[in-house]
């Protein structure tokens, strides 16, 4: 007789830390050691009639999971993808056919329960391939709804309505990506802040924060409301409008009136600034649940040589600029 | 007769579907809905490529170029001097930025 393979607790509670452990992985903390351990798990007093939900091994869709299904008494079955969530496993072939059949057979769970149903998060399935499940393992695959949230009024029914098919990308939607990607440019930020002080000054300094900003942080705030379809081309509109000020100022700011200087120094940041907004939020699709990848392979053909050399243009005008000042005294 | 999008990989041949409905399940943008003896493509420009009813369409019916579509990871692949289709989502914690992302709250997505 096969030794049954522990089944571990687990409760519908979120504790404090499993709070402070969201907010952390949200901020790009220790990024894919949000982990629990994959396996079995039983949440509340679950018999071999009860169902059994398949999640990853990141900690939010795990405790997204097991919060939602409050009250109810369930098997959890968590695969191992490596601390990463079900939609993007999905994508990477973890959250995938053979995790799932190796974990059915490794928990033993056809011995647990007396059914031969998974219920798995709609995101899962561009990972599983349900009749190759229902061959190699003997369990049917059940989607369920996108959202965990929509599950308690899914399983009053065990059919989901279109709305709960569908994935959103409303304002909040976006908002919670902003910390991610914000941590991520920090560095780079950092080391262009250094070599614009030392160039142009605490206004370089500005327009490259104002730059980056523009991309990571009022980007997918605004994205619908940008004119344009292409993520591109609205980042070049962002990058633009948030450029004309500090173009503005250099030609009215200066004390001598406008000349090559002032001319070339507006230039410069009208043309080094947009394009990374436009980068930053051409790299943003990535994080968006409707991009495809003909379309951001179309962009990217399309615009990464006029953003690289919009770029190096305005970097030239920076550095003929900064030359000048020293050479010239003024 | 296969249908297509104009946007994208999309590919869908009627004359295959046995009208078992996955492909309406497992659609995040409602590109299919049900219709009578087969599943009608309904808003083809809406596909973002993801791969889901192909893989559970278990007649084949279906057919999308799916596959890593972070620019991040097709741009480092050009970097390369490989092709954009071999970009890769780095290593086991994924790229540097975010990756799909459906919804806050409840099932927070981005990777790691």
């Amino acid at each position: 007789m096969a030794t049954l393979s522990p089944i571990l607790p687990t409760t519908s509670t979120l504790t404090w830390q499993n709070r402070l452990d969201h907010l952390l992985a949200r901020w790009g903390w220790r990024r894919g050691e949000h982990r629990v351990a994959p396996g079995l798990y039983a949440l509340g007093n679950p018999t071999p009639d009860s169902g059994v939900f398949v999640t990853a091994n990141y900690t939010l869709s795990f405790d997204a999971l097991r919060a939602a299904l409050r009250g109810h008494d369930t098997y959890i079955l968590v695969l191992d993808t490596l601390g990463i969530n079900v939609w993007c496993a999905a994508g990477k072939g973890t959250f995938g056919t053979a995790e799932l059949v190796r974990r059915v057979a490794a928990t033993h769970l056809a011995e647990v329960v007396r059914h031969r149903t998974l219920v798995l998060p709609q995101l899962g399935a561009p990972g599983i391939v349900a009749h190759e499940v229902k061959k190699r393992s003997g369990f049917r695959v059940e989607y369920g709804p996108v959202r965990a949230a929509d599950l308690p009024a899914y399983l009053q029914t065990r059919q989901a309505t279109p709305e709960m098919r569908r994935v959103r990308f409303n304002l909040a939607d976006r908002a919670v990506l902003i910390p991610v990607e914000l941590v991520g440019v920090l560095l780079p930020l950092l080391v262009a802040a250094v070599i614009l002080r030392f160039l142009s000054g605490w206004f370089g300094v500005w327009a490259a924060v104002a730059a980056v900003l523009a991309g990571v942080v009022l980007f997918p705030l605004l994205l619908p409301w940008i004119p344009t379809r292409e993520f591109s081309t609205k980042g070049f509109l962002l990058g633009g409008a948030v450029a004309a000020p500090f173009a503005l100022a250099m030609l009215l700011g200066a004390p001598g009136g406008i000349g090559y200087h002032e001319i070339g120094g507006a230039f410069a940041y009208l043309l080094a600034m947009p394009p990374v907004t436009a980068y930053l939020a051409l790299n943003f699709t990535g994080a968006t649940p409707f991009t495809s990848r003909t379309g951001v392979k179309r962009e990217i053909y399309r615009y990464i040589r006029p953003m690289a050399g919009m770029f190096g243009a305005g970097v030239l005008l920076t550095l003929a600029a900064a030359v000048m000042r020293w050479v010239g005294g003024g | 007769m296969v249908l297509t999008a104009l946007s994208n990989t999309l590919r869908y041949d009627p004359s295959l579907c046995v009208n078992c409905g996955m492909c309406v399940a497992v659609c995040p943008h409602g590109v299919f809905a049900p219709n009578g003896r087969a599943v009608e493509l309904v808003a083809a420009e809406a596909c973002m490529e993801c791969g889901a009813c192909m893989l559970n369409c278990p007649t084949n019916a279906i057919h999308v170029e799916s596959g890593v579509g972070c620019a991040a990871a097709m741009i480092g692949a050009a970097l390369r001097g490989r092709p954009l289709d071999e970009g890769t989502c780095g290593d086991e914690t994924c790229c540097g930025g975010s990756a799909p992302q459906p919804v806050a709250g409840s099932e927070p997505t981005e990777c790691g």
